[in-house]
């Protein structure tokens, strides 16, 4: 527990950070709130009053009646015009705040290294940036505002009521601890349900994630019933829960028109015994009878308030985790910008793991000249993605040290060593867009002739010109009604077109079919002329014609050469290359 | 609503007395300005103290009725909203459980997922908050205007024209904003699409030096939502200041014909307090009812998009039971197409045309063909996850239409080609393929699926999957469906283009083993990869849906050109001659 209010508080200080250049609208959205309260409070006062000028036939004093009412129309404007102004300000605070936090959310994105987004579901981080700065800005602000007009306004009532009379205060501040009593068990009651039904709901919708995500396995394994079944299960948890839940959160509303209820009756009969006295007047009792109105409802509203702050507070808790993740190591000072490399790239004694428990790469050792053309080989899981991940930094060595033209990665900005490389994953990955603008992503400036020579060259213009909007469709992220085969002509062109010094193929042609995918290797071959690259390929004919044949196995080089010296070893290569004709 | 009332039906007596409740609460929240009226009249007017007395009394019995009342009707609300919920959501999982192939490409997973979740729970509060809430506050804004006629009626006009002025208001900035909301709600999508973006495409962006880039347009985008959220705001913060303005300008004009009145000795001072509060009661309920329209336009829009999905048509229907005097038999080719077309959605170019060839008990049959040709449409015709548009598919001599949908798909182990594993351990995935299978049964499945030694290392088959098979590489999980498969010993074994991430040597392998596994098994291997299917016994060349030849590997290499094509492509000539 006090664990989790430290970190709240935490949350709240990381909170005022994002606050300070909203100061101003801050502190005038509070004495917008006072002011506004203030004069709503005044209000039954002048209403009083003018009921104490109606007393009985011919007992009507009109003059003094007709001098209250233009008093009430200014106080009535004023009060408005103060609560459209504290809107304006919350709105304005409210909406630049979480502006300006998922802006810096985006920036933070896009320097987090990879070793995290990999790590972590995207739709995780993505409710965070998007929902939970939602509910945040939503419960947070609105709940700071009603917070503080609630406050004024019980102690405002309290004070003019005691200005009134203080026996009938008495009454009121008596029942006072009744309603704070309802509303903190109604309170505490709901909330644990609420955490309990969201708990359910979020089993629930893992299941429908997994199980309507996959409905094709779903049904080809005939599993509808036993997921019906799973299914039926957590819905009747659900059922019970939420009702439970939704049962109890709506008791506050009648219970606390309850007590309202009684401090109404209380008044009024204290008032009514007190005006027979002549404590006072009829008109003050009806400004009392309409402070009893307004007394309990900031209670119930600070109640609610209350567990809406503690769930903002805890999304404003998932957001700034999200902003403290480490970043990216920086750029080394005085990193030197890779300009045109000439492509020797050198590994020495480099390690590397995903965890530091397994080790995967050790000690492991590379030189190659410029213009070299590397293929990579071995079996699943030797660590071939690994390596790239490495040569593009994508992930830091843990040990010894990489280099391209002889300066260690570490010492090169990130941007250049990676624009120095051209990378094609075997998961290709296309932004929303227009096709122009994907396979543009990496040379804006393109012209239209340079775009179509690339996609030619790709053998992506043929399909391209078949989309409905030719170079213009706009594609869905992940590219939609596209193949696979087709996105990765797409992200060939992509390469085809900024043509960088060095290239990285990793399964670069696997969903295409293998008649196109000679043609491409044409193209991929003038490509690849002068330049060092870095193959990864299942298919022999891609790797026959490679100059270092690197065979990986378990993070290692077991056996480097060219395809024909590797076969007369007789070796791995040559068992893994045998295996394609093995009976 | 017709497709939804259903779901209501069991609930009729909760819907009906929850706003019954309601209502009894609401007319006696009206009562309280009347008793009020009287002990200022009669209690203070001609000091009776024990009228007050029994009056507060009353007060006190009137609220807790109320509340007594109130609490039912908020249980019988909940209770029907969520009961109502909770049917229609196992009916729409039903629903979704029987769609076909066909329907779940049309729609997507995505939509169905969030129809499934956030649309019925919104339509589940609005349901909730109707039968709270809908007849309640028009009652409470009509019976207060009723109860100031019997007060007096020419003081009460002020409320005939107060009332209409304040919907008036009310209705306007909710028209102008419902429609705002909207584009806010677009404008937050495109971020959310654009956040996504930035994480499943961070490789590439950065490989390309993207960053800057993508954060100055999420900061644009951000930009022009945060413009439209600061508009709406600015309309939406109208509504309090306006109709504190209305209500209160009309409790002046009250208070002015009340004194016109009570000068005139037609009313009393107790009479003047007792308008006064109905219209501050009116002001409450206005602002509750406005609340209550949003809640309920956003769930008629989300219900609308419910009962979509219930009017999809059901899926493929099939027999309970094969027809009488039809069995299968065991010497027909397992499998055998008869000029088999197949025409994805209504319109569009076939994708298979007149298919036909067949598949004898235990032979292995190779499809290979370029992307697109056809290869994947010809093994889904098999376990009917889609029906041919012509001709059909027989399965041991029997139509696969008349086979119970079920009892087909147990005879078929399909591997596909994303390989999907789901959320629990090794041995619950397996169990997949067949549900009593032992764990020897399980640990054989997974020896020739290549499989074993890895999960041996992970811990065995109690070693736990996290969802979609995330902790695992690509190679494993497609290994582990293809064990999943084989757990269920199909009949026929269909492998989609499912060794894709393994390398040659395991993939080499787990054929073998296949081949080694004992029973009858007719195996299909779609492949673009020649290796995969040259050592099947006869291999199927398809070309643009079409079948371009049929044969053995030596057949198929002297005469089929598009096979040649696609054999040299990937082992140029002199390999073979070696």
């Amino acid at each position: 527990m006090k664990e989790k209010r430290k970190t709240q508080l935490q949350t709240l200080r990381q909170l005022m950070h994002y606050l300070r250049p909203h100061r101003a609208m801050v502190f005038l959205s509070l004495l917008f709130a006072a002011v506004s309260v203030a004069l709503t409070l005044y209000l039954p006062i002048l209403i009083g009053e003018a009921v104490d000028q109606i007393v009985a036939a011919g007992r009507v004093d009109f003059s003094a009646l007709s001098g209250l009412i233009f008093r009430m129309v200014g106080v009535i404007l004023l009060t408005a015009a103060a609560q459209w102004l504290m809107n304006l300000c919350n709105n304005r605070i409210t909406f630049r705040t979480v502006r300006d936090i998922r802006n810096e959310a985006i920036a933070h994105l896009q320097r987090l290294p990879l070793s995290y987004l990999d790590s972590h579901p995207a739709g995780e981080t993505v409710s965070r940036v998007i929902a939970d700065v939602d509910q945040f800005a939503d419960g947070l602000l609105m709940g700071f505002t009603q917070l503080f007009s609630g406050v004024l306004t019980i102690l405002g009532t309290l004070g003019f009521m005691l200005a009134i009379n203080l026996q009938i205060a008495l009454v009121v501040l008596l029942v006072t601890p009744l309603s704070l009593f309802v509303a903190s068990f109604v309170a505490k009651r709901t909330y644990s349900l609420f955490f309990r039904q969201s708990e359910t709901r979020a089993e629930q919708t893992a299941l429908i994630d997994e199980m309507v995500g996959n409905q094709k396995v779903v049904q080809a394994f005939s599993h509808e019933t036993e997921s019906e079944r799973a299914f039926d299960e957590i819905n009747d948890r659900l059922e019970k829960v939420s009702l439970r839940a939704i049962f109890y959160s709506s008791v506050t509303n009648p219970s606390t028109r309850f007590i309202n209820g009684l401090v109404y009756a209380g008044v009024g009969t204290v008032g009514a015994l007190v005006a027979l006295g002549g404590g006072i007047t009829v008109g003050s009792l009806s400004a009392l009878l309409s402070y009893a109105n307004q007394y309990t409802k900031p209670f119930n509203e600070i109640s609610g308030v209350v567990t809406e702050l503690q769930n903002a507070l805890a999304c404003a808790g998932r957001i700034f985790a999200l902003l403290d993740e480490p970043l990216e190591t920086p750029d080394a000072p005085g990193a030197r910008v890779l300009d045109h490399p000439a492509g020797a790239v050198a590994a020495r004694g480099v390690s590397f793991s995903y965890r530091p428990d397994r080790p995967l790469i050790e000690n492991f050792n590379l030189s190659v000249r410029p213009g070299q053309r590397i293929a990579l080989v071995g079996p699943t899981g030797c660590g071939k993605t690994t390596l790239i991940n490495l040569l593009m930094r994508f992930y830091e060595v843990t040990g010894g040290s990489i280099s391209v033209d002889g300066t260690d990665i570490r010492e090169i900005t990130r941007e250049s060593l990676r624009r120095g490389y051209g990378m094609v994953l075997q998961d290709t990955w296309l932004k929303e867009g227009t096709v122009r603008e994907n396979i543009t992503l990496g040379r804006p400036d393109a012209t239209e002739e340079e775009l179509i020579s690339a996609a030619k060259a790709a053998h992506a213009h043929s399909f391209i010109k078949k989309l409905p909007e030719g170079y213009d469709t706009v594609i869905p992220e992940d590219g939609g009604s596209l193949s696979q085969g087709q996105k990765q002509l797409l992200c060939i062109a992509r390469i085809m077109l900024c043509a960088p010094p060095m290239l990285i193929l990793d399964e670069a042609t696997s969903s295409i079919d293998t008649r196109t995918e000679l043609k491409i290797q044409e193209a991929f071959a003038r490509l690849m002329e002068g330049r060092t690259s870095f193959i990864v390929a299942h298919r022999l004919s891609t790797i026959r014609e490679a100059d270092l044949i690197l065979v990986m196995n378990k993070g290692q080089i077991v056996e480097q050469g060219t395809h024909e010296s590797l076969l007369a070893q007789g070796g791995f290569y040559a068992e893994l290359y045998q295996s394609q004709f093995a009976k | 609503m017709k497709k939804l009332a259903p779901f209501l039906a069991p609930y009729k007596k909760e819907s009906v007395l929850g706003p019954l409740f309601k209502l009894l609460e609401a007319s006696f929240e009206l009562l309280v300005p009347l008793v009020m009226a009287s002990i200022i009249d009669r209690g203070i007017g001609s000091g009776d103290r024990g009228h007050i007395a029994r009056m507060c009394v009353l007060l006190v019995a009137l609220g807790a009725v109320g509340l007594v009342c109130s609490l039912t009707a908020q249980y019988f609300a909940a209770k029907a909203a969520v009961g109502f919920s909770a049917r229609l959501r196992h009916a729409l999982f039903a629903k979704i459980q029987s769609l076909s192939f066909g329907a779940l490409d049309r729609i997507g997973a995505t939509t169905l997922i969030t129809r499934l979740t956030s649309d019925i729970n919104l339509v589940q509060n609005g349901l909730n908050m109707v039968l709270r809430l809908f007849l309640r506050s028009p009652f409470i804004v009509l019976g207060a205007m009723v109860m100031a006629f019997t007060v007096d009626w020419q003081a009460a006009l002020v409320f005939v024209v107060t009332i209409p002025v304040l919907s008036v208001v009310v209705f306007a900035i909710m028209l102008v904003s419902i429609p705002l909301y909207r584009k806010v709600q677009q404008r937050l999508d495109r971020l959310l699409g654009l956040t996504r973006e930035t994480l499943t495409g961070a490789r590439v962006l950065r490989a390309f030096g993207k960053e800057e880039d993508e954060t100055a347009d999420f900061r644009e985008k951000n930009g022009a939502l945060v413009a439209v959220q600061q508009f709406v705001g600015r309309i939406s913060g109208l509504m309090n200041p306006l109709t504190y303005v209305v209500i209160n300008a009309a409790t002046l004009a009250l208070l002015w014909t009340g004194a016109i009145r009570v000068d005139g000795g037609f009313i009393t001072q107790g009479a003047v307090v007792a308008l006064v509060n109905y219209m501050s009661q009116i002001l409450v309920e206005l602002v509750k009812l406005a609340n209550l329209i949003i809640t309920v336009t956003k769930s008629v829009a989300c219900a609308g998009r419910l009962e979509a999905v219930l009017e999809l048509p059901g899926g493929l229907s099939s027999p309970a039971a094969l027809p009488d005097g039809v069995r299968p038999d065991p010497e027909a080719p397992a499998v055998s197409f008869e000029h088999c077309s197949l025409r994805y959605g209504e319109t569009g170019d076939l994708a298979l045309s007149d298919i036909h060839f067949s598949a004898a008990p235990g032979e292995t049959i190779g499809l290979i063909g370029g992307t697109g040709s056809g290869k994947s449409s010809v093994v889904n015709l098999i376990p009917r996850f889609y029906d041919p548009t012509e001709g059909s598919v027989r399965l041991s001599g029997v139509d696969a239409r008349d086979y119970p949908l079920e009892q087909l798909r147990r005879k078929v182990g399909l591997v596909p080609q994303k390989a999907v594993l789901f959320q629990g351990t090794v041995r619950e995935n397996l169990l997949w393929g067949r549900a009593d299978a032992s764990d020897e049964e399980l640990l054989e499945a997974l020896r020739a699926a290549q499989a074993l030694d890895f999960v041996e290392e992970r811990g065995g088959l109690s070693s736990p999957v996290s969802q979609g098979g995330r902790n695992l590489s690509g190679g494993q999980r497609q290994r582990l469906t293809i064990a999943r498969a084989l757990v269920r010993s199909p009949e026929i074994l269909i492998l989609d283009d499912s060794a894709s991430a393994l390398d040659f040597a395991t993939d080499a392998r787990l054929r073998r083993a296949i081949r080694e596994l004992p029973g009858r098994m007719t195996v299909f291997i779609v492949s673009q990869r020649a290796a995969s299917v040259r050592h099947a016994d006869r291999i199927v060349v398809l070309d643009d849906g079409q079948i371009v030849g049929l044969g053995d590997h030596d057949t198929l290499l002297r005469s089929c050109p598009v096979y040649q094509e696609i054999y040299y492509s990937q082992f140029p000539k002199e390999v073979d001659e070696k």
